[in-house]
């Protein structure tokens, strides 16, 4: 019960600096896919790199652990792939289209219902699935620094400096 | 029109926001951010209310089974947090079809809403595939530096650019 009211409590949080970051809105989602508008990709990339700190200092002090997904090549990169090619005619992902639907952007009312039939979809198929594309390139739950043998905190600043240079230089195109 | 700029937030601020809370999320109750799950569980429950027999049958739902866990409040809270923030704000808008698409593909309601649709059923089908979307790829896995999840966030772009460039061929400009 008190796992619940956390993940709702989070979910307002969340949701809340979405809609301030103008992340909920198609307009926003398509620019990033045209390259003219960079907003959610600054939100998502400080989001990382922000978690990534907090996270790798909470495993290192034994506060808590990593939560990986296996890397399944055979699913990730078409899963991915045609992902990408719904959130291009939608303009919306899971989490955003239900945000836009709380700021009055009722076409993403449409997307949410398409994405309870794709779910229902998929689990028919899951079958199939697994016996096939689930099983090719399964590599199991592997992060950056294990595949490198490097120790995160070598890789951690490499990727908030990267981040920083990237933002300076949509600042200066004006992205 | 939509709003003026200055009512909204830098966006470099409010994602530093969001990683806090995912990092605040990690320590107090363990959990990662991911939403899309929970349509699974969704069309699970509205399934099981038409054909519960289908539902005991699939595999898939015994994997992720129709019940309300953290993730469905956490999807829920995110309606709720941006109502709230929109409301708070003044920003809330009713608006049935985006200025972008009204600019390139006109008014028309209907044919907005089955593209969205269409979209929808694709997004979910890969986000399911790839087992997580933008948010469990994107941020929680990016910010646990999953290999898996790069890849997904790679080609998430991948398609989605592609698609909007077919889509958007010829100009965005009426």
């Amino acid at each position: 019960m008190k796992e619940l009211l956390y993940g709702f409590i989070t979910g307002i949080l969340f949701g809340f600096l979405l809609q301030r970051a103008q992340v909920l809105r198609y307009d926003k989602q398509i620019g990033a896919l045209r390259f003219d508008d960079m907003t959610i990709v600054k939100f998502m990339l400080s989001a990382v790199i922000t978690g990534m700190v907090g996270i790798y200092i909470l495993k290192d002090l034994g506060i808590a652990s990593l939560s990986l997904k296996p890397t399944i090549l055979g699913a990730v990169i078409p899963g991915g792939l045609i992902f990408g090619i719904g959130w291009g005619l939608l303009g919306y992902c899971p989490g955003t289209a239900i945000g836009a639907v709380a700021e009055g952007r009722i076409d993403g009312l449409w997307g949410v219902l398409g994405m309870l039939v794709g779910a229902a979809i998929f689990a028919e198929v899951y079958p199939l699935l697994k016996k096939t594309l689930l099983t090719v390139g399964d590599f199991g739950k592997i992060t950056l620094p294990q595949v490198l043998g490097i120790n995160h905190w070598f890789i951690i600043p490499l990727f908030i400096v990267g981040a920083v240079l990237l933002f300076r230089w949509l600042e200066h195109k004006r992205l | 029109m939509t709003a003026p700029h200055h009512q909204y937030w830098n966006p470099y601020l409010a994602g530093i926001l969001a990683g806090l809370v995912l990092t605040c999320s990690v320590w107090a109750t363990g959990k990662f951010f991911g939403t899309s799950t929970t349509f699974v569980r969704s069309a699970g429950m509205i399934e099981k209310a038409y054909s519960p027999e289908r539902v005991a049958a699939l595999d898939y739902f015994k994997k992720e089974k129709p019940i309300v866990d953290w993730q469905w409040m956490f999807v829920v809270g995110i309606f709720f947090g941006a109502s709230l923030a929109a409301k708070l704000s003044g920003t809330y808008k009713l608006e049935l079809v985006p200025e972008r698409w009204r600019d390139r593909f006109g008014q028309h309601i209907g044919k907005r809403g089955a593209v969205a649709f269409v979209g929808g059923v694709i997004a979910m089908i890969g986000a399911r595939l790839a087992d997580g979307c933008p948010s469990g790829h994107g941020l929680s896995g990016g910010a646990q530096l999953s290999v898996g999840s790069f890849i997904a966030l790679i080609c998430f772009f991948i398609g989605g650019i592609i698609t909007v460039r077919i889509l958007y061929k010829g100009g965005n400009a009426p």
